[in-house]
This record gives C-alpha cells, sequence and structure tokens, in this order.
C-alpha cells in the first residue's frame, strides 16, 4: 500500500520524501499492524509483538515529526476519499509538533505495555484498536482537508471507544462508553459544521482553500464557538468534559494515558489549526471566550480530583485541569493578536504549546505509574492503598517526580510552562478592551488557585497511596513492575526533569511553530548566558531552571555533608511517637477521603454540593458512628440532567409519529415541502 | 572585579540569612514573653536548640521510608534557595537573574511539597492532620501571594526581585494597590510562617496545631533542618516585605562594598522592626477555628485581584 501512495504521489507530481511520506507510511503500517493484531493476539507472546511493532512504528514517527519541526511545509494530494477533493497531507511544525507529542505518547505507551500488555486477560480486544487509534491520530494531525480531518478524527473516537469498553463485564464501563461514544459525535458533528461554515458554498473543503478564501465576521464568530464546542468535548472542557472522567480510567492503563496524555492534545491542534489558522486573523474578543472556559475549567477540574477517591480518576479529572491551564495560553494569544500585540501573543501561545508537551509527559508518567500500582495490587481506590514506596521503590520515585512535575513545582517542568503563562498574563494590561482588562486578572487568580490546589491533590494522591503503611494485604503484599514498565516511567521522568532545567531549547524549537501562527516570535533564549529564560526583557523577568536545580542539589548535599561530618551521623529506629499513643491499626492513618475534607468544606460545600451526613449511635449503642459523604458535579446538575429530561420528553411525544395513518403522513410529507419550498422562496 | 564583589554580596547574604534566621526567632519569642509579662528565654535560645538538636542521635520511625530523611534536606535547601535571592541590604545578587518573585514562590511550595509528604510517611493521624490542614492552607495562601506578586510586578514593570527593589527605592509615591498588596503581604506571611491567629508555633494541643503536628515524628538533625527552615522563611518573608515596601537604606546594584556596612545595618534595623510587630500582632490575637482561616486567607486573595484589577484599569492607581 505504501508503493501505491508513492506511486500515486509521483504520478499527482509532488516528490513525496521528506517526513511526510515518512508519517504516512507509519499510518500505513499501524493500519497493517492493527489488521494482524487479531490473529497474533491468540498467540503466546503475540501481544509483545504487537507492542514491539508499535513502539517502532511510533519511533519512526518521532523521529519524522523531529524532522518536519525544522523542514519546510511539505504538501501531498492522493487520489483517496472524495473524489472531487482527493484526499489532501500537509506537515508543518504544527502537525509536526503534535505528531512529536503523539509519538512519542505512542512510544513510551507500546514500550510500557511489552511488559504491562501481558496481564490483558482479553488481549484480542485491546490488541487491534491500539495500532488503530495511534495511526488515527497521526491521521488527523496530517490531514489537509476536512474530509480526511473527520475522517481520522471519527477513527480516532471509534478506536478509543473500543478500547474503553474493552472491559465490558462492568456495568460502570459500558456507561463510560455510552457517554464517551454521544458526547464524541456530538463534538464531530460541531466540527463538521465549523468545516461546512468554512468551506462556504463553493465546497472548498481543502485547508489551504479555507485558509484563503474571505470569512464574513458572523461565520467566524460561528466557527470560533463551534470549534470551542467540538475539539473542546474532545479535550475536556467545562461543562463539556462529563464523559472524560468516566472513559480514561476505564481502559486499559496505557490507553488511558494515551487518551489523557495524548488524545486531548490531538482536540487541541483542530482547536489551533480552525481557529488560529483556517478562520483568519482574530477578532478583538475571541479571547474572551477561550480564557473564561479556560479558567473555570481549570479550576473546576483540580477540585474535582481532589475529591476522588479512584487514582486514575484523579489523574484524569487533573488532565481537565491541565485542558483548562492550556485553553488560557491559547486564549491570551489569542487575545494578544487580536488587540495587535502579536509579540506577547507569541509568548502565550509558547507557554500553552509548552505545556502541552510538559502535559503529555507528566501525564503519561503518572498514568503509567496509577497502572503499574493496579497491576501490583489490583487496587484502583487510594483507600486500599499505602505504603506502596516500600515494596515498589522504582515506582514510588518516578511517580514522585511525576507529582511534583504536575504541581507545578521548581524545577520541574510544569513550572517552566507556568512560569511562561503567568508571565503572558503580566503583559495583558497591555491590552485595550474593557472585558479583556477584568477578565484576565480574573483568569490569572483561577489560575494560582488551580496550581495550589494541584499541589494539594497530588501531596494527597502520592501520601495516601505510596507513604504511610499499607492499608490493606494487597498494598503490603505488592510486588514491583516488570522491566519495561520501568524503563519506560524512569525515560518520562527523565524527560520531564530535563524540560524543567533547560526550559530555553525547547522554546526556540516551538517558535518554529508560534512564528507562523502569530506573525511573531519570541526572543532566541539560545544565545542568553547561563542557559536561562528572559520571555519579555532582561530587567522584566527571566528564570534559569538549570541553576534552581544546581542551587537546591548543592545546598542539600552541603548540609547533609556538614551535619553527618560535625554534628551526628546517629540513627535510631523506634516505633512511632505519635504523642505518646501510636495506634497499631493501619485505618487510623488519615484517609484519601479524610485528607480532602478541609478542601471539600471549603470550596466544595457549595458548587459540588459536597455534603457529610453523620450518624452517630446513641449513648450505649456499641454500633460504629458512619460517615456518608455526598456531592455531584454542576454540568450533570444543571446542564445534562435538564437535557435528558428534555430528550426523554421529546421522544415520548414523537412516540405517536410511528402510528400515523397514511393520511397523515402523506399530510406531514406535504407540509415539509411547502415549508422548505418557503424557505427556499424567502432566503436570500 | 565586579564579578567578585557580586560573588562577595551572594555570598555574605547567602551566610547572613542563615546566621540571622535563628535570632529573628529567638526575638520575637523574647518579646512576646515580655508582653505576657514573662521573662522568656534568651534571645540566643534558638541557637542552643539548634546545636543541642544536630548533636542528639536522629529517632526515626520504623515505618519511615527514605523520604522521610530526605526531606528535610530538601526543604531546607529549598527555602534557603528562596532566602538567598531576596535582596536584604543590597540589591546587586549575582544570581538574583535565575528565580523571580513567581519562582520564588514556587520553591516555597516546593518545599512545602516536601513537608507535607514528609507529615504523611510514617502513617500516624497526626501527620496526615497536619499534611490536611497545611495543604488547605496553602491553597488559598499561594494564589493569594500569585496576586500580590503580580501587583508588586505590574506597579514595577517586572517580576525580577532586585528590579523590584529598585524601583521601589526611587519612588513610586504613594498607591492604592501597593497598600493593599502590604496589608494582603502580611496576612499571606502569618499564615505562611504558621503564626497565631492561623496556627499556633508554641502550641502543645495537637488537635490545634498544623505545621506541629506534620513534623512531630522529627527528631534531632532532622527536626533541626526543618526548625531552621522554618526561621529561615520568616526572616525570608520579613527581608521580602522590607525590601519591597521599605526599600531604604538597600545597597543599590553596583554601589560598591562601602555601601555594605549601611545596608546590613539598615536591613537589621527593619528586620528588629519586623519582629516587634509580628510579636505585638500574636499577642494581641487569639488563633482562629481552622475554618475560619480560609475567611481570613480569603481576604487577601480578595486583596491580590483587587490590586491587580485596579492595575489593570489604570497603571496610576
Amino acid at each position: 500500500m505504501a508503493d501505491g501512495a508513492t506511486a500515486a504521489a509521483a504520478a499527482l507530481g509532488s516528490t513525496p520524501t521528506g517526513p511526510l511520506s515518512g508519517l504516512l507510511f507509519l499510518i500505513v503500517a499501524f493500519a497493517a499492524i492493527a489488521l494482524a493484531a487479531p490473529r497474533l493476539a491468540r498467540r503466546p507472546g503475540g501481544s509483545a509483538l504487537v507492542y514491539g511493532a508499535s513502539f517502532i512504528a511510533a519511533t519512526l514517527g518521532l523521529l519524522s515529526a523531529l524532522a518536519g519541526l525544522v523542514c519546510a511545509p511539505e504538501t501531498l494530494v492522493l487520489p483517496l476519499g472524495l473524489p472531487w477533493i482527493g484526499a489532501h497531507f500537509r506537515l508543518d511544525a504544527l502537525s509536526a509538533l503534535f505528531a512529536l507529542v503523539v509519538n512519542l505518547g505512542g512510544a513510551a505507551a507500546s514500550l510500557y505495555a511489552i511488559g504491562y500488555g501481558r496481564h490483558e486477560h482479553a488481549p484480542e480486544r485491546v490488541l487491534p484498536f491500539f495500532p488503530a487509534f495511534l495511526g488515527a491520530m497521526n491521521l488527523v494531525l496530517v490531514a489537509a482537508d476536512a474530509y480526511s480531518f473527520l475522517f481520522g478524527w471519527e477513527l480516532m473516537s471509534l478506536a478509543s471507544w473500543a478500547l474503553v469498553i474493552a472491559h465490558d463485564k462492568s456495568a460502570e464501563n459500558l456507561k463510560a462508553g455510552f457517554v464517551y461514544i454521544v458526547m464524541a459525535t456530538f463534538g464531530t458533528l460541531m466540527l463538521m459544521l465549523a468545516f461546512a461554515l468554512l468551506a462556504g458554498p463553493s465546497g472548498a473543503y481543502a485547508f489551504a482553500d479555507m485558509e484563503r478564501a474571505p470569512h464574513g465576521a458572523l461565520v467566524t464568530a460561528l466557527v470560533l464557538g463551534l470549534a470551542l464546542v467540538g475539539a473542546g468535548s474532545k479535550a475536556g472542557l467545562v461543562p463539556l468534559h462529563v464523559w472524560l472522567p468516566l472513559a480514561h480510567p476505564a481502559a486499559p492503563s496505557h490507553v488511558s494515558a494515551l487518551m489523557s496524555g495524548v488524545m486531548t492534545k490531538v482536540a487541541i491542534y483542530g482547536f489551533i489549526r480552525i481557529v488560529f489558522e483556517l478562520a483568519g486573523p482574530p477578532d478583538w474578543w475571541w479571547g474572551i471566550p477561550v480564557l473564561a472556559a479556560g479558567g473555570i475549567t481549570a479550576t473546576l477540574g483540580v477540585l474535582q480530583a481532589m475529591l476522588q477517591a479512584d487514582m486514575k480518576r484523579v489523574l484524569a479529572f487533573s488532565t481537565i485541569e491541565n485542558i483548562g491551564i492550556i485553553f488560557v495560553g491559547l486564549g491570551l494569544a489569542l487575545a494578544f493578536k487580536g488587540n495587535g500585540l502579536e509579540a506577547a501573543g507569541a509568548l502565550a501561545l509558547t507557554a500553552g504549546l509548552f505545556h502541552v508537551l510538559n502535559h503529555a509527559l507528566f501525564k503519561n508518567l503518572l498514568f503509567f505509574g496509577a497502572g503499574a500500582v493496579l497491576n501490583a495490587t489490583g487496587e484502583r481506590s487510594l483507600e486500599q492503598l499505602g505504603g506502596l514506596i516500600h515494596r515498589m521503590p522504582t515506582t514510588a520515585a518516578v511517580m514522585l517526580v511525576g507529582a511534583a512535575a504536575i504541581s507545578a513545582l521548581p524545577p520541574l517542568n510544569g513550572f517552566a510552562s507556568e512560569w511562561l503563562t503567568f508571565q503572558a498574563i503580566l503583559l495583558s494590561p497591555e491590552l485595550a478592551p474593557w472585558g479583556l482588562k477584568l477578565l484576565v486578572p480574573a483568569v490569572g487568580a483561577l489560575l494560582a488557585l488551580a496550581a495550589a490546589l494541584a499541589a494539594a491533590c497530588f501531596v494527597r494522591l502520592y501520601g495516601i497511596a505510596f507513604l504511610g503503611r499499607p492499608r490493606t494485604g494487597a498494598a503490603a503484599e505488592a510486588r514491583e513492575v516488570d522491566r519495561w514498565s520501568r524503563g519506560t516511567m524512569i525515560g518520562l521522568a527523565t524527560l520531564c526533569v530535563l524540560a524543567g532545567i533547560l526550559p530555553g531549547p525547547v522554546i526556540d524549537a516551538l517558535q518554529q511553530v508560534v512564528s507562523p501562527l502569530m506573525g511573531a516570535r519570541m526572543p532566541v533564549q539560545g544565545d542568553v548566558a547561563w542557559l536561562s529564560i528572559i520571555p519579555v526583557g532582561e530587567s522584566r523577568s527571566s528564570y534559569n531552571g538549570l541553576l534552581v536545580f544546581v542551587f537546591i542539589l548543592i545546598s542539600a548535599g552541603l548540609a547533609a555533608v556538614l551535619i553527618h561530618r560535625f554534628a551526628s551521623r546517629a540513627l535510631r529506629r523506634a516505633p512511632a511517637w505519635d504523642c505518646g499513643f501510636p495506634l497499631n491499626d493501619p485505618r487510623t492513618q488519615y484517609s484519601a477521603s479524610s485528607f480532602a475534607q478541609p478542601i471539600r468544606r471549603v470550596f466544595a460545600s457549595g458548587l459540588f454540593r459536597a455534603r457529610e451526613d453523620v450518624t452517630m449511635p446513641p449513648p450505649g449503642d456499641l454500633s460504629p458512628a458512619r460517615i456518608r459523604l455526598s456531592g455531584d458535579d454542576p454540568a450533570w446538575r444543571l446542564i445534562y440532567a435538564p437535557l435528558t429530561t428534555m430528550v426523554d420528553a421529546l421522544s415520548a411525544r414523537a412516540n405517536v409519529l410511528p402510528h400515523l395513518t397514511i393520511r397523515q403522513y402523506l399530510g406531514i410529507v406535504f407540509s415539509a415541502l411547502i415549508l422548505l419550498l418557503l424557505v427556499l422562496a424567502i432566503w436570500p | 572585579m565586579a564579578l567578585i564583589g557580586d560573588l562577595l554580596i551572594q555570598g555574605t547574604q547567602m551566610t547572613v540569612v542563615l546566621a540571622v534566621a535563628p535570632l529573628v526567632t529567638g526575638v520575637v519569642r523574647k518579646l512576646k514573653a515580655r508582653l505576657y509579662r514573662k521573662r522568656g528565654a534568651s534571645v540566643l535560645q534558638p541557637y542552643r536548640d539548634l546545636a543541642r538538636l544536630f548533636r542528639k542521635e536522629a529517632v526515626v520511625a520504623e515505618g519511615a521510608s527514605w523520604l522521610f530523611r530526605a526531606a528535610p534536606y530538601l526543604i531546607f535547601a529549598a527555602t534557603w534557595v528562596a532566602a538567598a535571592l531576596v535582596p536584604t541590604f543590597a540589591t546587586g545578587l549575582l544570581f538574583s537573574w535565575s528565580a523571580d518573585l513567581i519562582a520564588i514562590t514556587a520553591l516555597l511550595g516546593s518545599a512545602r511539597f516536601f513537608l507535607a509528604l514528609a507529615g504523611m510517611d510514617v502513617g500516624t493521624p497526626f501527620g496526615g492532620l497536619g499534611s490536611s490542614r497545611e495543604m488547605m492552607i496553602s491553597s488559598l495562601a499561594e494564589p493569594a501571594m500569585i496576586m500580590l506578586v503580580f501587583s508588586l510586578a505590574l506597579v514595577a514593570g517586572s517580576t525580577q526581585l532586585s528590579t523590584v527593589a529598585g524601583v521601589m527605592l526611587q519612588g513610586v509615591g504613594l498607591r492604592v494597590s501597593l497598600a493593599l498588596a502590604l496589608i494582603g503581604l502580611m496576612i499571606v506571611a502569618v499564615a505562611e510562617n504558621a503564626r497565631i491567629p492561623v496556627d499556633n508555633p508554641s502550641t502543645h494541643l495537637e488537635l490545634t496545631m498544623v505545621h506541629e503536628a506534620m513534623v512531630l515524628e522529627y527528631s534531632g538533625r532532622h527536626l533541626a533542618l526543618i526548625e531552621l527552615s522554618a526561621q529561615l522563611k520568616l526572616t525570608l518573608y520579613i527581608s521580602l516585605i522590607a525590601c519591597v515596601f521599605v526599600p531604604w537604606g538597600l545597597a543599590p546594584a553596583g554601589a560598591g562594598l562601602t555601601h555594605m556596612p549601611l545596608g546590613l545595618l539598615a536591613y537589621f534595623g527593619k528586620l528588629a522592626v519586623g519582629a516587634t510587630l509580628l510579636a505585638l500582632f500574636e499577642v494581641s490575637l487569639a488563633k482562629m477555628r481552622v475554618f475560619r482561616v480560609p475567611d481570613f486567607l480569603g481576604a487577601a486573595l480578595m486583596l491580590g485581584l483587587l490590586g491587580t484589577l485596579l492595575l489593570f484599569v489604570s497603571r496610576g492607581l
């Protein structure tokens, strides 16, 4: 098939010799692996073979993407898809950056799954869809016409849906699959409408034509709204996020990592492609809805993450938070560009894209860690874990890096991108419109709140699962996971540290993407002394992750050496002190829900209607006191519950339709015809 | 030559904050005792305590992991690095560009992250209680701090603390936003340093403590490092408020070594005033219930937000 592609391309007169053909070849390779997988799944070692092949393919994709980041954009038209459009493919720096994220995540997930996938009890339900999922995501990124884009998008949704319901025994997973497929279809519909508006009545579905065509203000406003809803529902923007915390944790852990760390990024790619490029230059107000959605998403996402007991659901909600942070960066970029401040916009977009990369790194790492814990203990609930740092030292160490990185702690990578976002916010008093002047500080406060709550959330996750004493036998008996999984996690943790202490080269690389989109770029960071980053000007702000890292290491090392040398090095192990009353039962430790209690009371009692009902037995009764926690998601309560009620009511009304007489049917058809003709007559 | 001068200033700065931190705590304790009409221990008592703790053997709980033993060093290092980057007596710090005010705030956040984890490591109820409450307090104190940093940065046009101090030294006049920021920063400083009314540094009643509950299992050199970090943090916050709001006496960048004695003298004066104010503040209030703390810190957050909003509306406010 690859030969066919080459021949067809040669026939069309283009020369597919660069990284684009590498990625197209890769998509074909993924399709081939997916087709071969059902047969391999039944063989012993077949799963390692599929994942190994996926790993090799994704690594090649990673190299192609790296090449694409530095090469000039390439285009290719193949005679596939709709006959009068053909299939357009294009690889520019934006596609290449996201292809880098997808294939890095894909390579890591495949490598992890070589070990992890051995424990899969129904491999034939996972193996074919995993490479198909990876291939579909790559297809979305290289597609350059609406048809191929939506084809790839739907394939991505369906493949991931199949993976979500791979373990279909539990009703919870089936519900997750149902909600997911409904929301995914809705999102695709919105994107389809957006593309239809952009293509216009002449049906110019190739991206290049859409970009060239002039669009009216109303059309672009509608496109912005549709893209925000369509791509936002896939990325997990509040209130379209409801499927995400159900679906992401339901899939096997390496797929959860891909869905959270990578697929949400493909959605962000779609948003950037449509809004930053195809819709033309932004109006002054475009940043407002994006910023508002981003700020609210970041805060609500992390608050709900704080209240979950299921480890993978905590991670899924934290994905929603990080998507919010990314959208804040994108919203700022739109606001700056729409008001003629391209240089500031370049900073904001760089911050957003840097966070895309960072979130892909640490969210994959954290989901792999959660998968390792799930494998070792069979438990996902924090309340059943504890003390894993003793039993799983490597997993615990890399998870600590991941938790610190996602909590935006210096000198790790999460802080670098968050710092850039804050710097962009500090440039925004330059924005003239009042709406933005009032909104941006509020969004800044929401972002700061989200960062602080993320730290609380990950102290809770790490502290309950890995520290303390094991709460169950399963946690006490946990065994460290296999070499493949550990190696992958160590690799990702190293990348988190590297991107954190050397943000300058990453920022410089991102400018390839930023400058065509914004028409401006950030100052070159490679020339700055000592590998610092200076986003605007030297007197304004600078940060040096490497130096902070080195300073911390030196001070800690110096303190340790001096104390051990000159003061005391004696150490004695003794029972815990605990104010004189050490309690032996590990159940007396703080649990996940008790850790969250102060924050639940402060933040969640209003919005999430979090309640605590305590039933105390009457005096003399020896039965235990009970506390029952309740709470709900306002999105379900305020939007989806009324919506489903409405759909139910409508369908109950429509129930008469199948039972009409033939005359009534003819009457309906006739009046519909009249109505359509009237519309046509009135239409300008 | 300039490099050597800068290096000297940076080195002096690192040593001075470390050396003076226990004294600040000692002075606050002494003043509080006098205000309660007690005699109080000597102002040098914190040094003696630290020396004693450093020499003692460390007793570590049986279930503690490596994190429990490594955390004190990391907490100390992060706090010390942060404290070394706040201008105390001179603005021309050699490495001041390696972390701005946002990064300094976040470095303190790193220290707290490890402290909260260390509190949960042994698996005792008190540790978890302290960590949980600490994270609740920080979830409000940290955004408040960031918003206050925004206010300062917008006034000075920089998040670089040396530059901010330089701008303040030239004078920016009386500003509404700066007044809001000062009040907010004081509230945050009280909360971050676990002082009354948010937490009680000298409590022995388990259920009322936050910081002390987290470090309950620590002893010997580990406890000494954590106490020293807490003292450093207090000094850091007083220095921060001093360098932004009363920058007078700070030796400007490139001023040469002759300005240093004057700068140091001014710095010690500011620390003494800060410690006195803190002691007065603490004796005149009672500790709050834990669930009143969010209101207290929410006020700081709102002040920061209001200050930032004012500056977004007009740079002159």
